[in-house]
């Protein structure tokens, strides 16, 4: 079901994405901006344009697929899902709130949320299970998994990583958000994940590389790894953490951070710039 | 409903779970079977022979074989994941957390060679706070069955079951106490045998051996109350205090530790609903070691004759406020 959405629309829809989070993590006084702003022109390229689905029917059972494993992206995967039209603006505003679906993690009774993550590390595990059964029912389906570049410290990402190479899921596709920030710092000197290429290579994956915010490369990329077959692909997605806000950009001080009023308005004027930009 | 005292018939559990997993896949083409390098002695090597499309062996990797399984059911499978109780309840327990129980899927989970018979192994591999974990997660249901009947009549009722269960298995052959009559039904407990003095609640192979110890309390003029529970949580409540309430005495009896397990459960529901004066007999907060299965369970006080004592112990302490 590709969309009719052109490139420059693509990057509006981005930056849209990037204003709802901000927005979003602003009233909750809560929330990830750092990698959710990254990830946004990822969610921006699949759910606009890569992934097969149906916003009036979630639950379609011949869907693609799509794991959000770093789950702490969630405000961007909500506003992704909001726009694209699983639930209203009124639902999005209650993120944060008590009672409401969209919790600080993704939660699969969430519409249009395939799979409840939150823990790092298990996210791949799910989509090699999800390209098993798919398979084994006759599906032609795709999976997609969104990792976070310090994720792949956790071991049980290896361990997904040699059964997807095992059973051949070349219907799943790996996106490495590398915006090269964690917690505590850098990743390199928290605990390096290099050569990530290399590892994923060795490990019988298919590897592409690409801007990761560059909507038409990634879009690109995504269908490039169609035509891959006999292993699974893992796109790394180089990124900058906090991408399009100055102050946030490259800081890891903003991995997990609630904004202040002044910081708020400055955030929503840059990305507003950014949108003007991008239509003039 | 239970065969005769001196039904000679022992049977392993984990033949009858594998012997039922192959028969419930020839009925239901959603069952997939999942092992982490441990087929043999799961015996879901029987399922693997039987339905080799529908067998995936995951390696030595308990947490990824969680997330698979987990994977598989959002696609409406019926994964049974297979590995011993001490690493599916301990290895994995935050995959199991995370990606099964609290999005409630419809994953079973086998552990097998739980209690202190698994092999000469040792504390590495036996496993005595699998109950206890298990029954901490919300949504997860607890399956302890007593005997091979009950083994392979907990599959077919978890598979009934939409949601998460935990299924926990033994080694070794043990006594059959149940013939082919027997309904087993998920929150049910089921008296083994009518008394009126002391109630024994037993889960597992606990259950056989409750029945040789009110066979030693009769000689005491003792009859004991056997009440065995098969599913863990959801206990049946109902039944639990009614019989605490008949016999105003229970002993819990369980390979596994006293704390957090069906002892504690017991007394849980007793503490808030039937305050009764309660024996635990169990591990006593303790890991074991190596040793042949009479030395453990001889060791660690696991026996009939264990359970008959404590039966003794509060029924000479009826109507006493104890001194701690």
């Amino acid at each position: 079901m590709s969309s009719k959405y052109s490139e420059e629309e693509l990057k509006g829809i981005a930056n849209r994405l990037r204003r709802r989070t901000i927005e979003m993590i602003y009233r909750a006084k809560s929330g990830h901006p750092g990698g959710s702003l990254s990830a946004a022109d990822i969610l921006a390229a699949l759910y606009f344009k890569v992934l097969r689905l149906d916003p009036a029917r979630p639950d379609w059972e011949d869907r693609d697929r799509f794991i959000l494993s770093k789950g702490h992206a969630a405000p961007i995967y909500y506003a992704t899902l909001m726009e694209r039209g699983y639930f209203s603006e009124q639902v999005l505003s209650t993120y944060g709130e008590i009672d409401s679906c969209l919790q600080g993690h993704p939660d699969m009774h969430t519409p249009g949320v395939d799979m409840s993550t939150g823990s790092l590390g298990q996210g791949l595990s799910v989509a090699v299970g999800m390209a098993l059964a798919a398979r084994l029912k006759g599906r032609d389906l795709r999976v997609y998994a969104l990792l976070g570049d310090g994720e792949v410290q956790e071991g049980q990402v290896w361990e997904a990583a040699m059964a997807a190479a095992k059973f051949k899921l070349d219907h799943i596709l790996g996106i490495i958000d590398h915006n090269r920030l964690q917690v505590d710092g850098p990743v390199d000197m928290v605990m390096p994940i290099g050569p990530i290429a290399d590892k994923w290579q060795a490990f019988n994956w298919h590897v592409l590389e690409v801007d990761g915010h560059d909507v038409g490369d990634i879009v690109r990329s995504c269908e490039t790894a169609k035509t891959l077959k006999g292993k699974p692909t893992m796109l790394i997605a180089h990124t900058v953490k906090g991408k399009g806000v100055s102050f946030m950009e490259d800081n890891a001080a903003w991995h997990s951070r609630a904004l202040t009023d002044a910081e708020r308005e400055k955030a929503l004027m840059e990305l507003s710039f950014e949108e003007g930009r991008d239509h003039a | 409903m239970r065969k005769g005292v001196t039904m000679p018939e022992n049977i392993a559990l984990r033949d009858a779970y594998g012997r039922a997993l192959v028969e419930l896949g020839n009925a239901n083409p959603q069952v997939v079977v999942l092992d982490a390098d441990l087929a043999l002695a799961t015996r879901t090597s029987m399922f693997h022979a039987a339905h080799p499309s529908r067998f995936f062996d995951i390696g030595i990797a308990e947490q990824n074989m969680m997330g698979i399984a987990a994977g598989m059911a959002t696609m409406g499978l019926i994964p049974f994941a297979n590995t011993l109780a001490c690493f599916a309840s301990k290895r994995a327990t935050d995959q199991i957390r995370i990606a099964i129980a609290q999005p409630k899927l419809n994953v079973k989970i086998a552990g097998g060679f739980s209690g202190l018979l698994a092999g000469k192994t040792g504390k590495t591999h036996q496993s005595v706070q699998d109950i206890a974990i298990m029954r901490s997660m919300p949504n997860m249901v607890v399956l302890v069955p007593g005997d091979g009947v009950e083994a392979a009549a907990a599959v077919w009722a978890a598979v009934e079951y939409d949601g998460p269960v935990y299924m926990r298995l033994t080694r070794d052959p043990s006594p059959v106490i149940f013939d082919d009559s027997y309904k087993f039904q998920i929150g049910r407990g089921v008296v083994l045998r009518e008394g009126q003095d002391v109630t024994i609640v037993t889960t597992g192979l606990m259950g056989a051996r409750a029945l040789e110890a009110a066979d030693e309390l009769i000689m005491d003029g003792i009859k004991a109350h056997v009440l065995h529970m098969p599913t863990v949580k959801p206990m049946d409540e109902e039944a639990l205090v009614a019989a605490a309430r008949r016999t105003g005495l229970v002993v819990t009896a369980e390979e596994h530790n006293i704390l957090g397990g069906l002892g504690g459960a017991v007394a849980e529901i007793l503490g808030e609903k039937g305050p009764t004066l309660m024996r635990r007999v169990g591990l006593k907060d303790t890991y074991a070691e190596s040793g042949s299965n009479e030395a453990l369970l001889e060791k660690y006080g696991l026996t009939a004759r264990h359970i008959a004592r404590a039966c003794r112990d509060v029924v000479t302490r009826r109507g006493t406020i104890e001194d701690v």
